[in-house]
C-alpha cells in the first residue's frame, strides 16, 4: 500500500514530517487534583491525577520517596467496534507500567516521602499514537495538580513506511505493520526517558526515525508549555493578580 | 511544523463500524505553472509558455491513455481525485499515468486538489460519489482558471456530456477528447482515440458485412452475479484461458474446481475471450465433446496458413495434437477423455497492446480519409482487430502497436485503436523490437539508481576480502574456465587436483554475484524483475549491468575474482566422498573455448598440467554421465541453430546446427553435479523456502505424437518411466545415422519444460526432475545471467551461516511470486531467442534460395510437414494447392501416413528424407515468407 504518494502527501494530507493537530485542555475533572484532556488528531486521552495523598496500602509506603501508581484503560467506545475488553489485559498492564516509569522519572518523588500519587489515564478515542498521547496528558495533569517535576515529559512516535520516516502515525499507518518508534523526552534537560520500538529497523534508519520522533517531542513540549502558560495566566486573572 | 489550517472529517462507511479519518487541508499545494507569481515554482512541471493547460477527467484517462501518452499532448494537470479513481478502476492505466507524471520529458503535473483548502469539496446530501468527484474536477478547473488568470487558457477535457454541460454553465471551458485532439492539428492523433461502442455500427465494412446483415455472432456474457452463483453450484468453472500458440482456435482453461484442463474449441465457444483472460466456463455435455471438436475445425474457415517456423524444443513450444482421432491406432478408446466447454462470461480481461501489421487492403476512396482496417497480430493467439485510421497509406507497410477497446457480440472481431508505429515490416531493427515487445522484455538501459548500486571501477580484490574469514584463498590452485568462444560473462570455472590419497579434488567455482548484489537494493529489484539475460541472435539483453557481468564478476583469465565454490573429493570412479561449500578467491589461469579445450584433450602431444586436468575431468565426467544415464536420465536433443553474424551490418552470414563437443558435455556434467549438491544442501536447511527446479513427468497424452510417429515407422517405444524411455531411445537405431537423433529431438519436444518452484508449495515426490532423473535440482551455476541462481546463492550462504537470509524468504507467497515471475521471464526469453532466430533465418534466406535435405514429420491431407535439421526449422510442404480436394497427381493416405505418386514412381513415409527447396517469397506485399517446396 502507498502511504506517501509521489507528491509527498500522506493519506490524510499531511507531509511525512508533520504532526497531527494537537489540542489540550486543563482541569477537565474538577474532583481530581489535576486533570487534562490531550488530543493528537483523532486520538483523545483523558488523564486525572490524585495526590500527593496518604498511602492506602501501608505496606507499600516508602520513607524516602512518594509512591507513584498508574492505571491505564481504554474506554469501550474508543475504537468504534463494540468489543468488551477485559480490564487488566496484558497490553493495558504494559502501558500502565510504561506510563508509570516514564512519569516517575520526572517527578521529584523524594520531596514527598510517605505519600502516594495516582495517575489515571483513559483513552476516549483511539487513532494511533495512544501511548504518546497518554504520556502527554499525564504530564499536563501532573502539572495541573502542582506536583513538583524536574521537567515536563513529552512523547511522540515515528514510523518508517515506503522508505520514508513518518512522524506521528495515525491508526491506518500504525496498522501497516511497519516499525513504530515511541520516544519520550525531558525537553529542557534534553534527555530520553522512554524508547520503544516494534518490529525491526536498520541501524542508520533507526537513527533518523528516532531523531524525527525526538523533534516531534520537542514540538509537543512547546505546545504544552504554551498551554500551561495560558492556564497560569487564566488562574492569575481569576485571582485578580 | 504543523501546517494544517483547518480540517474536515471525512466519513467512510465500513461494513458495520463507522470509520473516521482525518483529512488535512493545506495551503502549500502549488499550481505547477512556472510563470505563477503566487506559488512556489520549484516543483513546477508545466511549460513556461504554455498557452493551454488541460485538465482531464477520470474516464478520459481510463480510455484515452494512448492519446495522453503521445508527446503531442502536454501541459496536462492530473488531479489527485482522478488519480485515485483511476487507481481503483484500472491499476495498469494508473501505472502508465504515474509514469507519465514522473517522466521529465513530459509536462504532466499532479495537483493534489483533494488536499487543497480551496478545491476540496464535501459531498452534499443526496449526491452520488461520482457526481461529487465530477464536481471536484470542475471546482479544481475553476480554481485554476482564476489562479492562472490571463496567463494561459484552462481547458477541461471530458467526454461526459453532463459534466461538460455543467462546466460550460459554470463558465469553465470544456471540450470532448475528439474536438481537443482535432484542435491539435495532427490528424494522426485521431487514430489514437478510442471509439465509443455506440459508433461501432459504422465499422462493419472492414469485414464486409452490410449493417442489414448484422447478426449475433457470439452468445451474451452472463452477468457477474449469475456467474458467482453458478460457480457456487458447481456448474460454471473459473480459470485462466490459454490459447494454443499454434492453433488459435483451440484454448484451454485450467480449472481448479474440476482439477483438469477444459478444452475450448473454436471462436464461438471461446466467446470473445482473449488469451490470459480469467473466464467462467460451462462444460458441454459429454457426448458433445468429440463432436464439438470436429465441428470447430470444420467451421473456422479463416484458418491461416501454417508458417515455416523454428522446430519446437519442448512441448511448451509445440502445437498440441489436434487430430488424434483421425489417426486410428486401434487401441485407443473412442471416448475422448478431456472435457470440453464454452466460455459464458469473462471475469477479468487481459487486454493489452499487441504488435503486428494491417491486413493488406486497397486504399478506400473518399470517406474523409478514414479507413477501416483489420489488424493482424504477430501473436497468432490474438484474433484480428478492427481499427479506424486516417493514415492507412502510411501504416500498411509498418509494424504497429494496437490496443483493444471492446468486443461487441454482433461483430466477429474486436475493435481497437492504433497506438504507435514501430518501423517498417521486414526491417531487422523493427522486427527485433517486435520480438522484444511481444515477449514483454525490458531492453531499456539501466536507470541511474540501479547503476549507483555498482561498486566503483576499476574494481579489484581488496585486502579485506582476502582477510575475510569466510573467504578461502584458493589463488594458488590451477583454476580455468571453458565457455563458448567470445564469452565475456564467464560465471563458472573449474579445478581438478590429484590428491596424494589417489582421489581427486574437483572444484566448481561460480562468480560470487551476491557479494555485489544485495537484497532490497534497486539493482536487486531490477534483476529480480528481469529474471534472466536474453540472448538474441545479434545482441544480448543483460539481467545485470555490464560492469558486473563482464568485469567484476566475470571469472576472466589472470585476474583475481571472488567466487562461491562447491568442492568435492571424488574417487577415480567419480564417487563423491565429501562435499564442501565455501566463498573463495580464485585466479583463473586460462579462459578456454570449447574448441580449444577439445583440441588440447585430443592432442596427444600435449602433457602440460592444464591439459592433464582437463583429461582427468573429462574422464570423471564420462563416468558421471554414464551413471546418470543408468539412473534413467534422458539424453535429449534439440536442433539448436547457430548464426554467424556480420560484425558490421549484423546480417547473418552463415547458419548451421550447433555442434556439441565432448568438452561441452564435460562442463555440463559438473554444472549438473554442482546444482544437485547445492539443491540438497539448501533443501536440508530450508525445507519450506528453497527455490528448486523440477521437470514434470510427461503424461501419456503428451507422448502420444511420439508414440504414433514411432509406430508408423514400426518402432515401439516404452514410455512407462524415464529409464524405460531412455532405454528404448537407445535401441531406436534406424538404417541411417541421423535417425536416432531425430527420434530424440521428437521425444524432447513432447516434454514440457522444467520450472522453478518454491519447495514449500509442493510435496517432495513432485520435486522430481524427470529429464535428469534427479530427486532434487536447482540452478546455482549462472548467477550472472539468471536470477534464480542469485536466490540460490543467498540460500546457500545462509545455510552455511555466512549471512542472514533476507526477509523475503519468510514470506512464502512472495517467494512463490518470484518463482512464477522467473518462469514467465524464462519462457519469454526463450520465445524471444526463438523469434530472433526465426527472423534471422528469414533474412538469411532472402538472398539465398537453397536446396537441402529434410525429414517428413507428419503427412496431412494436402502435403506434409517437414523438419529441416540443418537449419532447425519445420514447416509445411504443399503438394496440392489450397482448397483443392484430393491429391492431384499424389495419393495421400493420412490414415497410414503414406504418400504415393499416382504413377507409383515415388512414395514417402514418415521420417523419410526428402529434398526440398527453400526460398523467401512475397505472395503479399511486405509479407515475406519462407516457402518449402518438394524437389523430385
Ligand atoms: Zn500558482
Amino acid at each position: 500500500m502507498e502511504f506517501v504518494n509521489p507528491e509527498g502527501l500522506r493519506l490524510d494530507g499531511r507531509r511525512p514530517m508533520e504532526m497531527r493537530q494537537l489540542r489540550a485542555e486543563i482541569g477537565v475533572v474538577s474532583k481530581a487534583d489535576g486533570s487534562a484532556v490531550f488530543e493528537m488528531g483523532n486520538t483523545k486521552v483523558i488523564a486525572a491525577v490524585y495526590g500527593p495523598r496518604e498511602v492506602q496500602n501501608r505496606s507499600q509506603q516508602s520513607n524516602d520517596q512518594a509512591l507513584v501508581r498508574c492505571e491505564y484503560s481504554m474506554a469501550n467506545f474508543s475504537t468504534g467496534d463494540r468489543m468488551r475488553k477485559p480490564k487488566g489485559d496484558r497490553r493495558s498492564t504494559e502501558i500502565s507500567m510504561v506510563i508509570r516509569q516514564t512519569m516517575e522519572a520526572c517527578i521529584l518523588t523524594h520531596l514527598m516521602p510517605r505519600s502516594q500519587i495516582d495517575i489515571f489515564v483513559q483513552v476516549l478515542q483511539a487513532d494511533g499514537g495512544t501511548r504518546s498521547a497518554c504520556i502527554n496528558a499525564a504530564t499536563l495533569a501532573l502539572a495541573d495538580a502542582g506536583i513538583p517535576m524536574t521537567d515536563i515529559v513529552t512523547s511522540c512516535s515515528a514510523g518508517f513506511l515506503n522508505g520514508t520516516p513518518l512522524l506521528d502515525l495515525n491508526y491506518v499507518e500504525d496498522s501497516a505493520g511497519g516499525p513504530d518508534v515511541t520516544v519520550g523526552i525531558l525537553p529542557k534537560l534534553d534527555k530520553v526517558t522512554l524508547l520503544q520500538m516494534d518490529s525491526k529497523l536498520q541501524m542508520e534508519t533507526f537513527e533518523t526515525v528516532m531523531q524525527l520522533a525526538t523533534e516531534g517531542c520537542k514540538a509537543v513540549a512547546s505546545y504544552i508549555r504554551e498551554v500551561l502558560l495560558e492556564n497560569t495566566k487564566q488562574l492569575e486573572s481569576r485571582r485578580g493578580v | 511544523m504543523l501546517q494544517s489550517k483547518s480540517f474536515v472529517k471525512k466519513t467512510k462507511q465500513g461494513k458495520v463500524l463507522k470509520v473516521v479519518r482525518e483529512h488535512y487541508l493545506r495551503d502549500d499545494i502549488y499550481c505547477g505553472a512556472p510563470f505563477c507569481k503566487v506559488c512556489d515554482v520549484a516543483a513546477a512541471r508545466l511549460d513556461s509558455n504554455a498557452s493551454t493547460i488541460i485538465i482531464v477527467d477520470t474516464n478520459v484517462v481510463l480510455h484515452q491513455i494512448d492519446l495522453l501518452e503521445n508527446p503531442a499532448v502536454d501541459n496536462v494537470v492530473v488531479l489527485s481525485i482522478v488519480l485515485e479513481e483511476v487507481k481503483n478502476k484500472n491499476l495498469a492505466v494508473y501505472n502508465r499515468l504515474r509514469a507519465l507524471c514522473s517522466n521529465t520529458l513530459r509536462r504532466f503535473f499532479v495537483f493534489s486538489n483533494e488536499y487543497h483548502k480551496d478545491t476540496y469539496v464535501k459531498i452534499e446530501p443526496g449526491e452520488s460519489p461520482n457526481d461529487r468527484n465530477d464536481r471536484a474536477i470542475r471546482v479544481a478547473t475553476q480554481w485554476y482558471q482564476h489562479h492562472i488568470g490571463a496567463a494561459a487558457r484552462v481547458l477541461l477535457v471530458t467526454n461526459d456530456r453532463d459534466n461538460k454541460r455543467k462546466a460550460i454553465e459554470g463558465g469553465i471551458p470544456a471540450e470532448t477528447v475528439e474536438s481537443y485532439a482535432k484542435s491539435l492539428g495532427q490528424p494522426a492523433l485521431l487514430d489514437l482515440i478510442v471509439q465509443a461502442p455506440a459508433e461501432d455500427v459504422t465499422m462493419e465494412d472492414a469485414e464486409d458485412l452490410r449493417p442489414s446483415k448484422r447478426k449475433t455472432i457470439y452468445a451474451e456474457h452472463k452477468p457477474m452475479s449469475e456467474i458467482t452463483s453458478g460457480m457456487h453450484r458447481g456448474i460454471y468453472h473459473q480459470g485462466k484461458l490459454r490459447v494454443n500458440r499454434y492453433n488459435p482456435f483451440e484454448a484451454y482453461v485450467g480449472s481448479e474446481s474440476i482439477g483438469d484442463e477444459i478444452i475450448i474449441y473454436g471462436r464461438t465457444n471461446m466467446n470473445r475471450a482473449f488469451d490470459g483472460d480469467i473466464v467462467a466456463v460451462e462444460l458441454l455435455p459429454q457426448d458433445c465433446w468429440k463432436e464439438e471438436k470436429s465441428l470447430a475445425i470444420a467451421n473456422d474457415e479463416d484458418d491461416e496458413d501454417d508458417d515455416v517456423h523454428l522446430a519446437p524444443s519442448s512441448a511448451d513450444d509445440a502445437p498440441r495434437v489436434s487430430h488424434p482421432s483421425q489417426i486410428s491406432i486401434g487401441n485407443k478408446s473412442d471416448m475422448p477423455t478431456r472435457p470440453s466447454g464454452r466460455v459464458i462470461g469473462i471475469i477479468k480481461r487481459n487486454w493489452h497492446t499487441y504488435c503486428g501489421s494491417l491486413e493488406p487492403m486497397p486504399m478506400p476512396a473518399g470517406d474523409g480519409g478514414i479507413a477501416h482496417a483489420l489488424f493482424v497480430s504477430k501473436d497468432r493467439r490474438v484474433p484480428k482487430i478492427r481499427i479506424q485510421t486516417r493514415q492507412l497509406g502510411n501504416l500498411l507497410d509498418k509494424r504497429i502497436i494496437v490496443a483493444v477497446d471492446s468486443w461487441d457480440r454482433l461483430s466477429r472481431y474486436p475493435s481497437g485503436h492504433y497506438v504507435r508505429t514501430i518501423g517498417e515490416i521486414g526491417d531487422r531493427d523493427t522486427e527485433s523490437e517486435v520480438v522484444l515487445i511481444e515477449n514483454d522484455i525490458d531492453a531499456r538501459p539501466f536507470s541511474s539508481q540501479v547503476l549507483a548500486c555498482l561498486p566503483p571501477l576499476p574494481w579489484s580484490v581488496s585486502a579485506e576480502d582476502i582477510a575475510n574469514p569466510i573467504r578461502q584463498d584458493l589463488r594458488h590452485i590451477r583454476v580455468f574456465s571453458v565457455d563458448p568462444p567470445g564469452c565475456r560473462d564467464i560465471d563458472d570455472a573449474l579445478h581438478c587436483t590429484f590428491l596424494p590419497s589417489g582421489h581427486f579434488e574437483v572444484g566448481v567455482h561460480i562468480a560470487d554475484v551476491t557479494n555485489f548484489l544485495h537484497s532490497g537494493t534497486p539493482l536487486d529489484d531490477e534483476a529480480s524483475q528481469r529474471g534472466t539475460s536474453v540472448y538474441l541472435v545479434e545482441r544480448r539483453i543483460d539481467m545485470l549491468p555490464k560492469p558486473l557481468t563482464e568485469d567484476i564478476c566475470s571469472l576472466r583469465a589472470d585476474v583475481e575474482r571472488l567466487t562461491f565454490s562447491v568442492i568435492w573429493e571424488m574417487t577415480p570412479e567419480a564417487e563423491i566422498i565429501s562435499t564442501r561449500y565455501t566463498k573463495a578467491i580464485v585466479k583463473s589461469c586460462a579462459a578456454l573455448s570449447y574448441v580449444e579445450a577439445q583440441a588440447r584433450m585430443d592432442d596427444s602431444r600435449m602433457a602440460d598440467p592444464l591439459t592433464t586436468d582437463l583429461r582427468n575431468l573429462n574422464k570423471l565426467a564420462k563416468i558421471m554421465r554414464q551413471k546418470r544415464i543408468e539412473r534413467g536420465a534422458l539424453t535429449l536433443a534439440s536442433a539448436e541453430v547457430k548464426f554467424q553474424i556480420d560484425t558490421e551490418t549484423h546480417d547473418p552470414l552463415d547458419i548451421g546446427m550447433y555442434q556439441i563437443r565432448e568438452a561441452n558435455q564435460m562442463i555440463e556434467e559438473f554444472m549438473l553435479a554442482a546444482n544437485i549438491s547445492v539443491a540438497k544442501k539448501i533443501l536440508e536447511h530450508f525445507p519450506p523456502t528453497s527455490l528448486l527446479r523440477r521437470h514434470p513427468t510427461p503424461t501419456n497424452d503428451m507422448l502420444e505424437p511420439l508414440i504414433q510417429t514411432a509406430a508408423s515407422v514400426g518402432l515401439s517405444l516404452d514410455v512407462t518411466s524415464s529409464k524405460a524411455l531412455a532405454d528404448s531411445l537407445d535401441r531406436a537405431v534406424g538404417d541411417d545415422p541421423f535417425f536416432n537423433k531425430l527420434i530424440r529431438i521428437l521425444a524432447t519436444r513432447c516434454m514440457s519444460q522444467a520450472v522453478y518452484f518454491c519447495s514449500g508449495d509442493l510435496s517432495p515426490p513432485e520435486f522430481y526432475h524427470y529429464g535428469l532423473a534427479a530427486p532434487v535440482y536447482t540452478h546455482f551455476t549462472s548467477p550472472i545471467r539468471r536470477y534464480a541462481d542469485v536466490i540460490v546463492h543467498r540460500l546457500l550462504a545462509a545455510s552455511l551461516g555466512i549471512c542472514r537470509l533476507p526477509d523475503i524468504f519468510q514470506d512464502r507467497p512472495r517467494l512463490t511470486g518470484i518463482a512464477d515471475n522467473l518462469n514467465y521471464r524464462h519462457r519469454n526469453a526463450q520465445m524471444a531467442s526463438r523469434g530472433s532466430v526465426e527472423l534471422h533465418t528469414l533474412i538469411y534466406f532472402r538472398k539465398r534460395p537453397t536446396y537441402t535435405e529434410a525429414r517428413i514429420l507428419k503427412i496431412r491431407a494436402n502435403g506434409f510437414i517437414v523438419f529441416v535439421p540443418k537449419y532447425g526449422i519445420e514447416g509445411p510442404v504443399y503438394l496440392t494447392s489450397r482448397g483443392q480436394k484430393g491429391g492431384g497427381e499424389w495419393i495421400i493416405d493420412e490414415q497410414q501416413q503414406k504418400i504415393k505418386k499416382t504413377n507409383g514412381e515415388v512414395s514417402y513415409g514418415v521420417l523419410q528424407p526428402v529434398r526440398i527447396h527453400m526460398e523467401v517469397v512475397e505472395s503479399q506485399p511486405n509479407r515475406p515468407k519462407l516457402e518449402l517446396t518438394l524437389v523430385c
